[in-house]
């Protein structure tokens, strides 16, 4: 077991409370950056994918993990996010102006809306959120002339500085473009939650009144992180709307919304890796399903492709096993992994058994 | 003049006089306790103080100004602090940030210098964890530093949501049954600490508190309260000696 020796307070403060995690975290976005020279195009465009998701996992995750806040409606987000940016690019607005202003809409969007939801808590937050969706999916469908209604919107190609980021044509740069946004949003929300402001949402999350007692301003901080929260998912949803090319409505349904809610809980709630894990999760499990289908149907001739909705069922019985055994999703598993390592050979059965508890979020008040 | 005034305060729920009609004033440097049976209305007066419940009629003043208005979450910044009956803390947090969480009150940042994390953010953060590591010093917390709530024994975050109180600097701590469920030392324990509150960091103390012991220890004043009006006032041996606090105790028919 590894002791950290701390000398000053800064040692706290800092991200990495030792430079060897903060290497692991290098070589990891080195990786990264490097993977389209050790990967051929399907892979990355399927790790684009995964990259996608956990941007707008950590968008939900800012305000179910980390606020207490569910949202059935983050799809919403993402479709505001995909069309403000669609739709300003297509009259001529540069990208670089284009996709800030679509996580700004969707930010702006959603803390609006939070300021009379976020009275709500739990379930019919949730039901609020879940008819917001439906706001804004009719919304979408009304607004043609911007939208392009039913019949669905191109997202153009994205040209920055002489240097193209096409999907298909220049896929290692869009890739870099998308790792880019994920490294900074990434580092800007550990900052935050390494910050006053991070500390307030964690209190309005444990404890409402004892937060009001310190001076914090629960529905103002409740709409500000409702606000980074939409803000971030609109982001993802622009990237999402560069990945698809041409979308319509059908792309942002209730699905997606509870498909996000999956990343986040897998994951694990109340971690920014969580955010990833579940991602990978989530991208990689239709893959890994028709892997599995093709070589049971090639080895043993068992054809289970005409069973439908098998992946929606997997992944049911996955979010259930978690709630039950591992409410701090696998994020939280790959922590108590790791001191049983550390600690090897002191490790004792009992020692999380307190710390399973559940966040407020998951609780029904 | 008085630190806190409290005049004819009541609420009620409907028909039920929860509080009714109690007056007090609590001086600079004093510590006063508020001693009552179950159901008395004690925690009400304070969740009345700390402005979590609106008082039918009557006046809260702090410090001269009358904060009846107030909404719950500008008390704090007023310099008052407030512990809660039922532990109120941050389960999934450490105790550390628990504690940083009091400094609320103090930031000094918004939250798009935090997300970037300019350098005023990390100076802010150094300042307010000297000041918390005061309060962990204070009330011998070192050990427990970056233990989770979740994982602590009772006793301790009974002491960590006082040293919350403590960190928002306040002018006057209001501290709801501290020594409920503590065991004989850890009750003497916070009768040092309640001394040392007033003696050196001059705070003033408005307690409610079932232990006759320590009410005697460290109390000032006691106002006996019993079904929302006030019983009596004065010294813990004049209350106690008081035949409608022991009426209202014993159920004798003393005072009838």
């Amino acid at each position: 077991m590894r002791i950290v020796f701390k000398t000053s307070y800064d040692s706290d403060i800092d991200l990495h409370e030792h430079w060897r995690r903060r290497a692991k975290y290098a070589v990891l976005v080195g990786i990264m950056a490097l993977l389209p020279f050790l990967v051929g195009e399907y892979y990355l465009a399927e790790a684009a994918n995964t990259l996608i998701w956990a941007l707008a996992g950590m968008g939900l995750m800012i305000a179910v993990g980390h606020t207490g806040q569910v949202s059935l409606g983050h799809a919403a987000f993402l479709a505001i996010g995909a069309y403000t940016d669609a739709a300003l690019m297509n009259v001529g607005v540069p990208f670089w102006i284009a996709f800030p202003a679509a996580g700004l809409m969707a930010g702006v969007f959603g803390a609006i809306i939070a300021i009379p939801a976020v009275r709500m808590s739990g379930i019919y937050l949730a039901i609020a959120t879940l008819a917001v969706f439906v706001i804004v999916e009719e919304l979408v469908i009304m607004l043609e002339p911007i939208t392009g209604g039913v019949g669905g919107i191109m997202a153009p190609s994205i040209t920055a500085f002489g240097i193209s980021f096409d999907r298909y044509g220049a896929l290692g740069n869009f890739y870099w473009l998308i790792l880019a946004v994920v490294v900074l949003v990434t580092w800007g929300y550990a900052n935050l939650m390494r910050s006053p402001t991070g500390r307030s949402f964690l209190a309005v999350r444990d404890s409402e009144v004892s937060a009001r007692a310190l001076g914090i301003n629960v529905t103002r901080t409740k709409a500000l992180a409702f606000g980074l929260s939409s803000g971030v998912t609109g982001l993802a949803g622009a990237l999402m709307g560069h990945y698809i090319g041409f979308f319509n409505y059908e792309l942002f349904s209730i699905f997606i919304s509870i498909n996000l809610l999956l990343v986040v809980t897998i994951g694990g709630l109340g971690f920014i890796q969580g955010a990833f894990l579940g991602a990978i999760l989530i991208t990689g499990m239709p893959q890994v399903i028709a892997i599995l289908r093709d070589s049971l149907n090639a080895n043993f001739g068992i054809n289970i492709g005409a069973v439908p909705g098998l992946d929606t069922m997997l992944f049911s019985v996955i979010l259930i096993l978690f709630i039950i055994f591992e409410p701090t999703g696998l994020y939280g598993r790959w922590l108590k992994i790791r001191t049983w390592f550390e600690i090897f050979p002191l490790a004792r059965r009992d020692m999380f058994r307190r710390h399973k508890t559940y966040l407020k979020t998951e609780r029904m008040k | 003049m008085s630190l806190l005034d409290v005049e004819n305060l009541a609420i009620h729920f409907g028909g039920v006089k929860a509080v009714d009609g109690v007056s007090f004033s609590v001086d600079p440097g004093e510590v006063f306790a508020i001693i009552g049976p179950n159901g008395a209305g004690k925690s009400t007066i304070f969740n009345l103080i700390s402005r979590i419940y609106e008082p039918t009629h009557g006046t809260i003043r702090f410090d001269g100004q009358d904060i009846t208005g107030f909404k719950a979450h500008d008390i704090a910044r007023l310099g008052i602090a407030r512990t809660f009956q039922n532990i109120e803390l941050f389960d999934h947090s450490t105790v550390l940030d628990n504690l940083l969480m009091g400094r609320h009150t103090h930031r000094a940042t918004n939250f798009v210098q935090d997300i970037l994390f300019l350098p005023k953010v990390r100076r802010e953060e150094r300042a307010h964890r000297e000041r918390v590591e005061e309060v962990i010093e204070f009330l011998e917390l070192e050990a427990y530093r970056k233990k989770r709530i979740e994982g602590l024994p009772y006793g301790v975050r009974k002491v960590v949501e006082i040293g919350r109180a403590l960190a928002i600097g306040p002018k006057l701590i209001l501290l709801d049954e501290p020594a409920s469920g503590l065991s004989v030392e850890e009750t003497q324990d916070v009768a040092y600490w309640i001394e040392d509150m007033r003696r050196d960091m001059g705070l003033t103390v408005l307690m409610v508190e079932h232990d006759m012991s320590l009410v005697t220890q460290v109390s000032d004043r006691v106002l006996a309260v019993a079904n929302g009006r006030p019983l009596a006032m004065g010294t813990a041996a004049e209350v106690q000696a008081d035949p409608g606090v022991q009426a209202a105790y014993l159920g004798t028919g003393a005072a009838a």
